[in-house]
């Protein structure tokens, strides 16, 4: 196994040096060459125009998949409601589906979650497994998986998306191992290959730093979760019908084995940045509790969400919750106003979905300007009160 | 043997090495990643990991063996895990193993997990929440399946008591105490106490030629080539490329007040507010 350079067709031009995510290639003498630090990922195969990098890894026999049909979309449920990122789940599923010529399906689990059923066909279910049992009310690792593997090895669906939320990122990777499936953490954006079909499944790698896509190429159902906040909301098809599909629930003891023996609230009122259209943003250029306080005005009189970066939320001036990037939130208002943000990848990362990027920053070379659609250099003490001024004389 | 009362708790921590994150940059005119000098450390959830292992050794002396799948250098982690007071360690290192995506990798921890059973028992397994290099988050549960062990994920504080162990779930707006019989795994995000730094004295010994570590290969754990590294893996990464986020960037100059009514004037003809 391994890759290898074919010296009379290689040019040197570099292509494979660029693609290497691992910094492996170098081109040396004018040929290619390749590192220690080489994964085999095969990347430089994809870039090489000149068929100069020879393989063994692919072409192996590929199993016939398409017995695999449906696009799977489970559904979480919290406090008896579908949780946002299942809806959002089902508007790209549909996207998914429409394009493969196939249904999408939700799969509900839970102990009297019937009720749902509606609201999951409004959101563009064709079909909805239903599992309930008393041993499903609440979610457990085991019961989940074992009731997820059976529906999956029944009905054969090609895709099945979780929403990355600590429940899904716990089950999700369960899942996969129990039935030696690919899986695709944290996903910020899929497409269907239309040469065969496959599912791009696109997520951000080394701290967001580099964008990886990523193929299931032998396994199906083609597993993802999906970063919630990212995928947009599809048409709701009020009165729509979907058809429900029984499935009948036999825990074994051994499913039952992790007991939850209590539960506490934590902290401030859970907020939703997720949903906010517009959010407002500090970070340290806020100065303290006072800056957030203006910024807390602004967003108030913009009907948004205040939210805020890693180094704010670390000198306590914001909760956890309303922390945006790679270790909090991702976020896709349709205006985002980032202000005193210098802009470092780990937040950029969070708040790229935004329709519309204002920064306010005194800063004329802060990375955050970059990615702005409306740039403002100056200091966020002078601008926001002028804002909120003009604001209020417009009132 | 474990369930006896004076057999030692056994458990097993798994550690990664990881590129400096706070350290990666990218090179904006090739778009690929800097790696040239960037060091590598010990993921920081597994240094958590190792806490919550060690904490168990204080107070009930259980013996704690650190395990890791890398290159050959990644035995550097080993030798800090032993320093913070780990009594063993071991690195998967094979050719073989490069290249594999989550599925291979829980494979290949599974599989030397399994070695370790064959050579004494093993009561626990603490991973990280996840590696700051993939952010998956997918091997504690993989390897949970793998074993056939139930799993607890995001745990912030732990007890064993006889067979069971006690865990505090950190969720977002919530924690749940969960009960769990061993053998079991679990991933932890927090520790009561900060891990503790090596110690000078210890990390001496464990650069020594005689400290417990040792390298296993893919035929010391039996893992054929086609269920490691990229031949084993069930994902494929067909393209990397540099996060888009390219926008016309419209700059609003001015005093403050010409700023703000440009930008407002700018959102209403949006229809942004
Ligand atoms: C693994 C990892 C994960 C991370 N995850 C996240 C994450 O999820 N979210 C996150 O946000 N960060 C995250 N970070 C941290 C991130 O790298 C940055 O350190 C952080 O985002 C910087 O926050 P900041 O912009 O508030 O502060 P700084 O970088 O210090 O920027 C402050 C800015 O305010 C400007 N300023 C100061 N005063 C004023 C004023 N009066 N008016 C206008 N502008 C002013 C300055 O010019 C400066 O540009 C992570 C880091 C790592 C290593
Ligand atoms: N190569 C590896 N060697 C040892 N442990 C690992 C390795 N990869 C992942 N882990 C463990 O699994 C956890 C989650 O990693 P990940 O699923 O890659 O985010 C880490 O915190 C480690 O405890």
């Amino acid at each position: 196994m391994a890759i290898w350079v074919i010296a009379d067709k290689c040019t040197g031009c570099g292509l494979c040096v660029k693609a290497c995510p691992y910094g492996a290639m170098q081109v040396q003498d004018k040929l290619a060459a390749l590192g220690p630090r080489c994964t085999q990922c095969g990347a430089c195969l994809e870039a090489c125009k000149f068929e100069a990098l020879g393989s063994d890894l692919a072409d192996e026999p590929r199993p016939d998949l398409s017995g695999y049909r449906g696009v799977w979309v489970f559904c979480e449920v919290q406090d008896g409601a579908l949780a946002r990122v299942s809806l959002e789940l089902l508007g790209q599923g549909a996207r998914l589906a429409a394009e493969l010529g196939q249904t999408l399906a939700t799969v509900l689990l839970g102990e009297d979650v019937e009720g749902l059923v509606p609201e999951l066909a409004a959101q563009g279910a064709d079909r909805v497994y239903l599992a309930q049992d008393a041993g499903l009310a609440a979610y457990s690792t085991l019961a989940y998986t074992r009731v997820l593997s059976e529906l999956i090895a029944t009905h054969r669906p090609n895709i099945l998306l979780l929403g990355a939320t600590p429940l899904g990122r716990d089950l999700a990777p369960r899942l996969s191992r129990r039935l030696d499936l690919g899986l695709t953490a944290d996903c910020t954006e899929l497409a269907i290959d239309p040469v065969d079909g496959g599912l791009w499944q696109t997520r951000p790698a080394f701290g967001g730093n580099v964008m990886a896509t990523i193929v299931t190429p032998t396994a199906r159902p083609q597993m993802a979760t999906v970063r919630p906040g990212v995928m947009a909301l599809g048409p709701r098809r009020d009165g729509a019908q979907a058809e429900v599909v029984r499935h009948p629930v036999r825990l074994e003891p051994g499913d039952l084995l992790v007991r939850l023996l209590a539960s506490q609230a934590q902290g401030q009122r859970p907020v939703d940045l997720g949903a906010a259209r517009v959010i407002v943003a500090g970070g340290r250029g806020c100065g303290g509790p006072q800056g957030m306080e203006l910024l807390a005005q602004l967003a108030q009189a913009l009907g948004g969400e205040l939210g805020g970066t890693r180094v704010a939320v670390e000198e306590g001036w914001l909760g956890q919750a309303r922390q945006i990037g790679q270790t909090g939130v991702t976020v896709r208002p349709d205006l985002y106003i980032a202000c005193g943000i210098s802009g470092a990848i780990q937040h950029r990362a969070g708040c790229l979905g935004a329709r519309y990027i204002v920064a306010i920053n005194r800063d004329r070379r802060a990375p955050i300007f970059s990615v702005a659609d409306y740039a403002l250099a100056g200091d966020m003490f002078k601008i926001v009160p002028a804002m909120l001024a003009a604001l209020k004389g417009a009132a | 043997m474990p369930g006896q009362p004076d057999s030692p708790l056994c458990v097993a921590v798994l550690v990664k090495q990881v590129p400096d994150s706070a350290e990666i940059k990218m090179d904006p005119r090739t778009g690929t990643l800097i790696r040239e000098g960037v060091p590598a450390v010990m993921n920081p959830d597994d240094r958590l990991g190792l806490e919550t292992a060690l904490a168990l050794k204080d107070s009930l002396g259980a013996l704690v063996t650190a395990l890791s799948m890398g290159p050959i250098q990644a035995v550097d982690v080993l030798s800090e895990a032993l320093a913070m007071g780990a009594d063993r360690g071991v690195l998967l290192s094979d050719r073989n193993f490069a290249g594999a995506d989550t599925w291979a990798t829980s494979f290949t921890l599974g599989r030397a997990l399994e070695r370790l059973m064959s050579q004494g028992p093993l009561d626990l397994v603490i991973c990280g929440r996840q590696a700051s290099d993939g952010d998956t988050a997918q091997i504690g549960p993989q390897v949970a399946e793998h074993l056939g062990w139930p799993q607890v994920t995001y745990v912030e504080r732990l007890e064993v008591e006889g067979r069971e162990l006690r865990a505090w779930r950190r969720l977002p707006g919530l924690v749940q105490k969960v009960l769990c019989p061993l053998p079991a795994v679990v991933t932890v995000l927090a520790t009561p106490q900060a891990p503790r730094w090596p110690l000078v004295d210890r990390l001496l010994w464990a650069c020594r030629e005689a400290a417990p570590l040792e390298v296993w290969d893919a035929a010391d754990i039996e893992a054929p080539a086609a269920r490691t590294g990229l031949k084993g893996s069930l994902t494929r990464v067909v393209k990397t490329f540099s996060p888009k986020g390219q926008r016309v960037t419209q700059w609003l100059e001015g005093t403050a007040a010409e700023q703000s009514q440009a930008l407002l004037a700018e959102l209403r003809g949006h229809k942004l507010i």
